[in-house]
């Protein structure tokens, strides 16, 4: 532009632009913004031969500063781990139940293990243990398995029917469908076993309940019904039920045994988190 | 018509108009007379303070800090000689500054922007800082002289040593501060010795430059331009209250006498030096402006002229609008003290003070958290009893330990186990809260499902202190299956 046009007030030029008489001015950059800019310019320029930054077809500029990402997070990971050490050799060394007994061992493990349920354990088992049918409360004072810390750390380490060589394994035989029992036999025994729990009234599905109970159950679940829990055979004469608390769905259970699959998490976990985690289910509220 | 509508057409004539003013350097005369003393009196006294404050002691017993003035950031508590303030009690903060606002409303209706011109840390330490110039550079008109002088040596050598003092009262002024916040004699010792954390030398770094900057620097740009305070004082200020004001009935016109007769002039004699020794750089014969932070030394100013030329003294004065206009007609002056306002402004102080007593008098020395778990809502125990898990925490807020007993009201059956504590079920546990201290329980409450009436049932924790005996309630809810 030739015949540039000057701002009578400010000295500034004009773009040329207009709008209802008011014109647009050109005004520059203030210098200080211009100057950072440049050196911006000049700092990428070394960050480019610095850091990684620019890509190649099959790889990218690697930095003459031996920079990565990945490096830096390994490197905090095993800051923490080296951090974490005098916690976890006590950990490894001691068994549940030592670790159990000091308090202060114990309060890292609760805020170990609670992170540690959160993300292994929680998707089944709830927040907090609060169970689901079919898999069990770990808030309430029943045990399958056993509730010590030692027997809860043996089942979450092998887990349930979860084809690890030392896995805790039960099975309840399929009564109907291998014909052990008959419709009417299943419908006796699923009657005694609700009068077990809540006490009614005995009648004579009841008493010959018992007399079916008496032969092929009380191998498992103890004479009195009262489980054992070295052979993984539940408690039935409490309020606590897996699936749910009705004669039909225990004639069902009888009829058509369904068996839940707890996975074994040696292997997934760390012995140290294994014990941290065992430590913590202890803690919900039933450990015995 | 026909001209009116020319004049809209006609093109603007201004040949350069700036917008933009630079600041114009102010550099204040030195002057002696009663409010210089007292500013001297008043700055002597609050920097006192700032800097002894954190050195004062006070026993409060072991494993408690025993400086009598400190925000504890570590210990999250903030000590008032026997007042201690926990994190969720910083209402009484506010409280604090809104007394500290309401106070300040009423000593400006009363006396003008007296908290600006003798109490404000930004013209205590702007006085300081003009102090060190003065000794270093001269009197205001040596100072201008040398700032249009050449470049010398001894300019340059001046110059550095007044940054230099400056700078080092900026340090001293940034580590007191820290002294508020952490054991000052430990912290003192660890900030010479290079042993303080990083946060603490940042903390000093940064203090010690706003106060360089804003005292040295920018000085009244700070009160014209950054304080919002000046911009509604004008709402406290009525034709009652007490201001610096220039009797302009009896100043005008001013002008020099020729030998002593003074015709038809007034008593300001233009001297001028009223406008040389302000701080903001105004003329406050123009009457009142945003600017005044009523320093009054201007009438120091103005009462030594008025002294030397044998004239009464008060030309300018701390006196009402009303006054003056009284004088002017030849009224009597009365002031007068107690306006509505002052009433308004002086109730609100006490009330909220009486408030702000009765609260730190009667405030609990325990505090209940207690935290429900939701998830699982209730569990089912295998004797079909119901149970309910609590986070209960009790802040111990008195300088004993303490050991409470905890039971559950408006549930009759329930039992109740602490993880840690009693192993079985039991009506009632016994839990030890260290001095000064929060003790964390998980509280299982178990209760027979027969004993519920419905979904969720009231309950209620409640603490029994052993040793006074003392109860405190905490209300909550126990859940159970659907009825």
């Amino acid at each position: 532009m030739a015949n540039v046009e000057k701002d009578a007030i400010s000295g500034q030029e004009t773009t040329g632009h207009e709008w209802d008489g008011i014109k647009e001015l050109n005004t520059p950059m203030p210098k200080w913004w211009l100057y950072t800019y440049y050196v911006c310019i000049v700092f990428a320029v070394g960050y480019w031969v610095v850091y990684p930054a620019w890509p190649t077809l099959s790889s990218y500029t690697k930095g003459t500063g031996g920079y990565s990402s990945r490096g830096e997070h390994d490197a905090d990971l095993a800051a923490q781990k080296q951090s974490r050490s005098a916690w976890t050799s006590k950990f490894a060394a001691m068994n549940v139940d030592e670790i159990g007994g000091d308090r202060q061992l114990l309060n890292y493990a609760m805020a170990g293990g609670k992170i540690i349920f959160a993300e292994n354990c929680a998707p089944c088992h709830g927040t907090a243990g609060s169970g689901a049918p079919g898999y069990p409360i770990l808030a309430d004072d029943d045990w399958i398995w056993g509730g010590t810390r030692d027997a809860i750390h043996t089942t979450v380490a092998f887990g349930v029917r979860s084809g690890h060589d030392e896995t805790r394994e039960s099975e309840m035989p399929n009564f109907l469908g291998d014909e052990i029992l008959n419709k009417a036999q299943i419908a006796d025994v699923a009657e005694y076993i609700m009068s077990l729990s809540d006490g009614s009234i005995s009648s004579d599905g009841v008493e010959r309940g018992a007399v079916v109970f008496e032969e092929q159950c009380s191998a498992c679940h103890g004479e009195d019904g009262k489980g054992l829990p070295e052979l993984g055979g539940p408690n039935l004469t409490d309020a606590i039920w897996l699936y749910s608390k009705s004669k039909e769905a225990i004639a069902t259970q009888v009829s058509a045994p369904k068996h839940g699959v707890m996975p074994a998490w040696t292997g997934r976990l760390s012995d140290v988190e294994i014990k941290q985690v065992s430590l913590y289910v202890h803690s919900l509220g039933g450990g015995q | 018509m026909d001209m009116n509508v020319k004049k809209i057409d006609e093109p603007r004539q201004e040949a350069k108009e700036v917008l933009y003013a630079s600041r114009v350097k102010i550099q204040p005369q030195n002057i002696s007379g009663m409010f210089r003393q007292l500013k001297w009196a008043t700055l002597s006294v609050l920097l006192a303070l700032y800097y002894g404050l954190p050195w004062l002691r006070w026993d409060r017993g072991p494993g408690v800090p025993d400086q009598a003035i400190l925000a504890d950031m570590t210990g999250r508590r903030l000590f008032i000689f026997n007042i201690e303030i926990w994190p969720q009690e910083i209402y009484y903060l506010t409280g604090l500054l809104i007394i500290g606002a309401i106070g300040l409303f009423l000593v400006t209706a009363l006396a003008g922007r007296v908290w600006c011109g003798f109490a404000c840390p930004q013209t205590i330490w702007t006085d300081l800082f003009m102090l060190v110039e003065r000794w270093v550079e001269g009197d205001r008109n040596k100072r201008m002289k040398m700032d249009d002088a050449p470049f010398s040596l001894a300019k340059l050598w001046k110059r550095i040593l007044k940054h230099s003092i400056w700078m080092l009262i900026a340090l001293a002024t940034g580590g007191a501060w820290i002294w508020y916040f952490v054991d000052a004699p430990t912290i003192t010792v660890d900030i010479l010795t290079g042993q303080a954390s990083s946060t603490v030398y940042g903390f000093i770094a940064l203090f010690t430059g706003t106060t360089y900057i804003l005292a040295g620097l920018a000085r009244e740009q700070v009160c014209t331009y950054m304080c919002p305070w000046p911009r509604f004082q004008g709402a406290m200020f009525d034709e009652d209250s007490l201001i610096v004001t220039y009797e302009e009935w009896r100043g005008e016109p001013r002008g020099k006498a020729k030998g002593k007769e003074l015709g038809n002039l007034g008593d300001c004699v233009d001297c001028n030096l009223c406008v040389n020794v302000c701080p903001t750089g105004i003329d406050i014969r123009q009457g009142q402006q945003m600017q005044c932070i009523g320093c009054a030394l201007c009438i120091d100013a103005c009462n030594s002229i008025m002294d030397k030329l044998g004239r009464e003294p008060n030309l300018i004065a701390y006196d009402s609008i009303a006054n003056m206009n009284a004088r002017a007609e030849g009224r009597p002056a009365k002031t007068r003290l107690i306006r509505p306002r002052i009433i308004i402004y002086s109730a609100m102080l006490v009330m909220i003070m009486a408030a702000m007593v009765y609260g730190l008098a009667t405030r609990a020395n325990l505090e209940i958290n207690l935290q429900r778990d939701r998830s699982p809502l209730f569990v089912t125990l295998s004797d079909g009893g119901i149970r309910n898990g609590y986070t209960l925490k009790i802040l111990n807020m008195e300088q004993r330990d303490r050991v409470f007993k905890l039971r559950t009201g408006d549930l009759p059956d329930a039992m109740i186990t602490v993880i840690g504590f009693e192993k079985d079920g039991a009506t009632s546990v016994n839990l030890p809260v260290r001095a000064d201290k929060v003790g964390t329980f998980r509280v299982f409450v178990q209760a027979p499902a027969d004993s519920l009436d419905a979904e969720a049932n009231e309950m209620e924790f409640v603490l029994t202190d052993l040793e006074t005996g003392e109860d405190a309630d905490q209300h909550t809810f126990f859940y159970g299956p659907k009825k």
